[in-house]
């Protein structure tokens, strides 16, 4: 059997919800929040993919390598913002981080 | 049929090592299977026939990013079973949470058809006997310049972010200053004294 955009979108969808998953179960660890949000923004990318492929428009593709872009940089904001946490508290825990506040 | 054989391998082992990414104990075994995940991820690419996508998934994501990630969970020392503990309390409105999503999503994909017209509204239709990657750098430096340079520049706040964030200054360290060093004139440090034989200072 072919496999058409809808097989795509299914991987997308279940990986987009593991995400989602991820972050519920580990609500203390923020390098593994990290990690689902990154899932999350696979997902998003596969699904620009499959139908930029199904409707033979490179549009999506452009999109995504600004998705690309735009998650580069914020796991290397986050990561910056984690260490400058962890040096501060010698944790990462996620329960003390509104003291980040003002 | 081989091009379907892919396609499930790569799916399976996608969400396989995304669910190993949520679970795994140990946060290095967690960003090496996401590492996992987008090395199939760039197979699913490659099968759509994103090429270009494909491999800027491997050398930009898992060669950097990743790395970006394996550094600072080896750098931190930190006890994870501590941060493990509320597992069990929010597992049930996670999966309650899950459940729901992923049936919108799959029901929303099961109903969904494409409009009469969608075909017309294309944005950049694929030129024939292009190459992906030639095909995508044509309307990337030309239509679509605008949007390459608000990239460059997020990657630009990003970084200089990133340096003013983790850069911090020690007041117990003494540093060589060059500015200083070399703005020293002769007069303000050597002082020279005529001494007559046979006389101290």
């Amino acid at each position: 059997m072919a496999i058409g955009v809808e097989h795509f979108l299914t991987v997308a969808a279940v990986l987009f919800t593991i995400g989602v998953f991820g972050i519920f179960i580990n609500r203390k660890n923020v390098i593994v929040i990290l990690m689902s949000v990154e899932l999350m923004l696979l997902a998003v990318n596969i699904n620009f993919v499959a139908f930029s492929a199904h409707l033979g428009d490179l549009m999506g593709q452009v999109f995504s390598m600004l998705i690309l872009t735009v998650a580069a940089a914020e796991a290397a904001i986050g990561l910056a913002i984690l260490i400058v946490y962890y040096r501060n508290r010698a944790s990462i825990a996620v329960d003390g981080i509104n003291s980040m506040k003002g | 049929m081989v091009a379907a054989l892919f396609f499930y391998m790569f799916a399976a082992l996608l969400i396989i090592s995304a669910l190993l990414v949520i679970t795994v104990r140990n946060p290095v075994h967690s960003v090496l299977f996401l590492i996992l995940a987008f090395f199939n991820g760039a197979g699913l690419f490659l099968l759509a026939g994103a090429e270009f996508l494909s491999m800027l998934l491997v050398i930009v994501y898992v060669g950097a990013v990743m790395v970006l990630f394996l550094f600072v969970v080896m750098m931190l020392d930190i006890d994870f079973s501590e941060l493990r503990a509320g597992m069990a309390v929010y597992l049930p409105t996670g999966l309650a949470v899950s459940i729901v999503l992923a049936t919108e999503l799959l029901m929303v994909f099961g109903a969904w058809i494409s409009a009469p017209g969608a075909l017309k509204l294309r944005a950049a239709p694929a030129p024939e006997g292009l190459s992906n990657t030639e095909a995508l750098g044509r309307i990337l430096y030309t239509a679509n310049a605008y949007y390459f340079e608000m990239a460059g520049l997020v990657l630009l706040v990003a970084m200089i972010g990133a340096i003013v964030l983790s850069l911090h200054h020690r007041p117990d360290v003494r540093r060589q200053n060059p500015a200083e060093q070399s703005a020293r004139r002769r007069d303000e440090c050597v002082d020279l004294v005529d001494i007559k034989p046979g006389q101290g200072i």
